[in-house]
């Protein structure tokens, strides 16, 4: 890549015809990398000053996909603002559910029943192991290792056939919802899960051998984008990109929500904070989360999933053949909703990418007077351009994959 | 929300009275949480005494967010609130058990903003990180950070007139009827007319 002989552009003559040339002499050269790229994850555009191969700036560009979800949310009840959640983190839609759910609940001071909070913790795992499923695939990918995508999107398809079993949906189940969940598990539905539990360990070795036992993986991954541990928490960054840097911190352990404090689970961390750790760290969170949905499966409690409050969650449907009450509640709830008192409620969780919350700010109507997203990859981006600095073009694509984004999330 | 009492509120807030004299304007609890609302020109030296205290420790930047409590029928605020703007900023004293750092607490630290100076002083000197949620806020509100770096929009492409969060920035093109036969805004309500979509034809220059 040689520099473009600026001596040969006539920038005065230009800039007569009103052609304005911005002429950078010190032989550096811009590259435009997305927001069509395939190693962007979605629609983030790069714009890198290259010295040779070398990136002296990378600046990203985001926004593509900004549909104005937060907006939408002040738009909505309560109960109708869960399926816009789905789309923010396209890939963890559970989490998503459970993150906003979670922060209705504060608003509303409730807590669900422990069989509610159990499935809860069930689909949350199952939907982090589905999300790094995606993340390894992905990341392979941009790095060349072409096999591991399919084998990790079969795997990562019997996890969302799961959902699907239990909610219809693939990719935007909106099944955990403010009060509990939409419905509990059909028939079969713990022993299939059960048996994909099984079969995981497995999968997820097999995985990680096929890229771990490559020599130009670890060339590829290792030393390669460094984030230091004060950086991390200067730039807000969190979730495995934090672990792969030694700081042993999960929202699981640390502010426990939904009983996650009654499962034994260890925190992986890395230890020089490359790609390569982040690697490792996503890699043995999967295992982690498969210990948990395990645990939860065993000690699964008996009885009703959803609280018992007939102003926050709809009679069933029996009920309404019998009951003026139920119907009254029925139609009360899917018209209007419920009126938390005024106040603000911020509920963090960990989700695959990151520390996850929802800053819902009420003013005691039924729509949410401000509704708005903790995003973990907006934040996670920031540490990107420090990353690339003085790294060559060719690793950008491993450390974009390594801090694994969701424009979905990023753009809202 | 309540107003808590001197007994019970968290040692921040007594901390802050000390550290940083005149700054504590209110501090309220809820559920929980504290937030401590703070006057926006002593917003950098609040949040530097709480990364650099001892005893607390907020060495994680969580976010800051904002929000428009402007109340469209009568041009006033909601729930009583001083300014039209208010921005959170959202610290946790992040504990990492290999160097026995960090309390394991949150807290919420607010400045106001009023409409006709919506002017915050940046907080990247404390936390880089605050980098891109200032220029989201920026973008989605109009309220600007002094000294900030790299104040673009972040989200809207860059000719966009207006900032969509507002509460007087219509959701569509269309009136939409909302409860109580109340009618939301609608694009052709507006003075200013977005440039970034084509039934006007105009561009952020031509206005």
């Amino acid at each position: 890549m040689s520099a473009i002989d600026t001596r040969e552009l006539n920038t005065a003559a230009l800039a007569e015809k009103g052609v304005a040339i911005d002429v950078v002499d010190d032989g550096t050269m811009i590259l435009n990398m997305g927001p069509q790229h395939p190693s962007t994850h979605g629609v983030l555009r790069l714009v890198l000053e290259l010295d040779g191969e070398t990136i002296i700036r990378a600046t990203p560009h985001m926004g593509y996909v900004h549909t104005g979800i937060e907006k939408e949310g002040e738009y909505q009840t309560y109960m109708k603002a869960v399926t816009i959640t789905d789309r923010m983190d396209y890939v963890s839609a559970h989490i998503n559910n459970l993150a906003y759910t979670l922060s209705v609940e504060k608003l509303l001071d409730v807590v669900i029943p422990p069989r509610g909070q159990y499935l809860r913790v069930v689909l949350s795992e199952i939907q982090r192991i589905a999300s790094h499923m995606v993340w390894l695939g992905t990341h392979a990918l941009d790095i060349g290792a072409m096999t591991v995508f399919f084998f990790a999107f079969r795997e990562r398809e019997k996890l969302l056939d799961l959902t699907e079993m239990m909610s219809g949906v693939r990719m935007m189940p909106s099944w955990i919802v403010p009060g509990g969940l939409r419905g509990d598990t059909p028939e079969g539905w713990l022993e299939r899960c059960k048996q994909i539990m099984d079969e995981l360990p497995y999968r997820i070795d097999e995985y990680e051998t096929l890229v771990d036992q490559n020599p130009i993986w670890r060339e590829r991954t290792q030393g390669v984008g460094v984030l230091a541990v004060d950086e991390c928490m200067q730039l807000g960054v969190s979730g495995p990109t934090l672990r792969g840097s030694g700081v042993k911190h999960d929202i699981r352990k640390s502010e426990p929500y939904s009983s996650f404090d009654q499962f034994s689970f260890e925190i992986p961390v890395g230890k020089y904070g490359d790609v390569y750790d982040r690697f490792q760290v996503r890699m043995s969170e999967m295992r982690q989360s498969r210990e948990i949905v395990k645990q939860a499966i065993e000690r699964m409690p008996d009885g009703p999933i959803n609280v018992d409050d007939r102003k926050i969650v709809p009679p069933p449907r029996h009920e309404l053949d019998s009951s003026m009450e139920a119907v009254i509640h029925h139609f009360k709830l899917w018209t209007e909703g419920f009126h938390p008192p005024v106040g603000e409620a911020y509920v963090p969780v960990e989700s695959p990418k990151g520390e996850l919350g929802f800053n819902i700010i009420s003013d005691g109507s039924n729509y949410p007077w401000r509704m708005h997203q903790r995003p973990p990859s907006f934040m996670n981006l920031q540490a990107l351009s420090r990353m690339c600095e003085g790294r060559l073009i060719a690793d950008t694509v491993a450390m974009i994959g390594s801090i694994d984004i969701v424009l979905g999330e990023i753009d809202r | 929300m309540t107003a808590i009492a001197e007994a019970v509120e968290r040692a921040e807030v007594g901390f802050l009275r000390d550290a940083v004299p005149g700054a504590v304007l209110d501090a309220y609890e809820f559920r929980g949480d504290t937030r401590i609302v703070v006057a926006r020109e002593q917003i950098v030296e609040v949040l530097t005494a709480l990364r650099d205290s001892e005893e607390f420790q907020y060495n994680f930047f969580s976010e800051c967010f904002g929000a428009d409590y402007l109340d469209v029928d009568t041009g006033g605020t909601i729930l009583g609130k001083p300014h039209r703007f208010e921005v959170t900023y959202n610290l946790l004293s992040l504990h990492d058990p290999a160097t026995g750092t960090g309390k394991n607490t949150r807290i919420f630290i607010k400045v106001g903003a009023p409409e006709d100076d919506p002017v915050v002083p940046t907080v990247v000197s404390v936390y880089r990180g605050a980098e891109f949620p200032e220029r989201e806020i920026y973008d989605m509100f109009g309220v600007r950070f002094s000294g900030h770096p790299d104040l673009r929009r972040i989200l809207m492409s860059d000719d966009w007139v207006g900032h969509p969060q507002r509460k007087d920035y219509p959701l569509g093109g269309e009136k939409v009827e909302f409860p109580g036969g109340k009618l939301g805004p609608s694009v052709e309500d507006r003075v200013v007319q977005h440039a970034g979509e084509s039934f006007s034809g105009k561009t952020a220059s031509d206005i």
